[in-house]
């Protein structure tokens, strides 16, 4: 305190003998110094009171016991300064925290995106926040089967990280012998059903492709639906599949679809979060998405994915308001 | 963001108009009064939606909360007066084979 004393009566004997604006410009600085080093407001006062004495400023005895009342009148804003120091403490903790969670969770998450000898495969999964509330999944049969499943939950943030790894879970239990859309669909609704809160409800797209047919088969529970692209007439169609959202009732059965699958067709995979984005405060369109995967397609499929969220992350005035995923395979 | 909720109660049935957006931050708000109303033993609710111009998978989530609370005290929930994008979330998450939602045109108080 001493020190701060010497400083501030020097800059207050200064500006009193110069009236220079310069002085004044220096004290707020000074403040700046003072927070730094947790003095607190009434303690300000208490050094002006000091400095005043120290470069000799007449004071009567009115103003000076006027200064003591302002020194008591300023004690709970030092309350106030210290409480929002200790805030400021706390949010750093929590935010190191979720920082760790969502390590952690990325890490649970964590798969593999398979070399299969059926599909060029291109992935991005892009988080709204910091943990990432879509899930995407593969699994690569020793049989030469490929499944992926793609999932988004409602909400976004931490709660809807956490119920992710509830997905993650239940598919890793799934035994090998029951990896048919429909019938995951089906133990994965109950699981959800049994264990979320009334208010959630979780989206999944799920398919299995058989090389030894060419043949992909694929359910859905209620998620966005896709895009198919058939090279041979140049021409993309929505994945049309019904099916209700995991959670929402205990037996629910899911239907399953079949579509053929050539060189050069593709299968698009997206979450909601991609027609959810905002530019120039509207709406990006499933059109306006459906356009710009176009644009990219002769791109590899990884690169076509980038090229894909780049293009609409680079648009000036572009907002993000859910997890973005997006999953690209294109039939060897 | 914002979201007013009127409720009118009527001798057997409340109606609930809403008007402007249902998301993340206006949800929980939702959430609360629906299912206090939908909780009464044998209610019959109507939420008019004709003002919601924009509703994310969290104010689904609201409505099928509202459900299964209605169907746990035995009381009816109906959805009025969708617009396009809220009655494509509908279709597109299976929940309108679950619960009652129509359309703007559809809309009809004494249907």
């Amino acid at each position: 305190m001493e020190k701060e004393l010497k400083v501030y009566a020097e800059l207050l004997q200064r500006y009193i003998a110069t009236l220079d604006e310069r002085f004044l410009y220096r004290a707020e600085q000074i403040s700046n110094v003072f927070i730094k080093n947790d003095i607190l407001p009434a303690e300000l006062i208490r050094i002006h009171i000091e400095a005043m004495k120290q470069v000799n400023i007449e004071v009567s005895e009115e103003t000076s016991y006027a200064m003591d009342f302002l020194l008591e009148a300023m004690i709970a804003y030092g309350v106030a300064h210290q409480n929002y120091n200790l805030i400021k403490e706390e949010q750093l903790m929590l935010k190191n925290e979720i920082k760790i969670a969502a390590n952690m969770q990325a890490e649970f998450l964590k798969t593999k995106v398979p070399e299969s000898n059926s599909f060029d495969i291109g992935v991005i999964s892009m988080p709204y926040s910091q943990m990432n509330g879509d899930y995407f999944h593969f699994i690569a049969n020793g049989n030469g089967k490929l499944g992926v499943a793609i999932a988004d939950v409602v909400g976004k943030g931490v709660p809807a990280a956490l119920s992710m790894s509830m997905i993650k879970y239940s598919l890793d239990s799934v035994h090998e012998s029951n990896y048919k859309p429909r019938k995951i669909l089906k133990q994965l609704n109950r699981v959800v059903e049994q264990n979320v809160a009334s208010n959630m409800f979780i989206t999944m797209f799920y398919a299995e492709f058989d090389p030894d047919k060419d043949l992909l088969t694929y359910a859905s529970a209620g998620h966005e639906p896709g895009f198919f692209y058939d090279a041979k007439t140049a021409e993309f169609s929505e994945i049309k599949a019904e099916g209700l959202v995991l959670g929402v009732l205990d037996h629910t059965d899911y239907t399953e679809y079949y579509k053929e699958m050539h060189s050069g067709d593709l299968v698009i995979l997206l979450t909601d979060g991609v027609t959810e984005c905002k530019y120039n405060d509207r709406f990006i369109t499933r059109e306006e998405v459906l356009e710009v995967i176009k644009k990219y397609m002769y791109l590899s499929p990884e690169n076509h994915v980038a090229a894909v969220y780049n293009h609409f992350a680079n648009l000036k005035e572009f907002e993000l308001k859910d997890d973005f995923t997006l999953i690209i395979l294109k039939k060897k | 963001m914002n979201l007013t909720i009127d409720i009118e109660e009527k001798v057997s049935q409340v109606i609930m108009t809403l008007a402007g957006e249902i998301d993340i931050y206006t949800a929980p708000k939702l959430k609360d009064k629906l299912n206090e109303l939908v909780s009464s033993k044998n209610a019959d609710v109507i939420v008019d939606l004709q003002g919601v111009s924009y509703m994310d998978s969290t104010g689904l989530g609201t409505f099928v909360s509202g459900l299964k609370h209605a169907e746990d005290s035995e009381s009816k929930l109906k959805l009025i007066g969708a617009n396009e994008r809220l009655l494509r979330l509908f279709q597109v998450t299976g929940l309108d084979d679950v619960i009652d939602v129509s359309s703007a045109e559809e809309g009809d108080l004494n249907g």
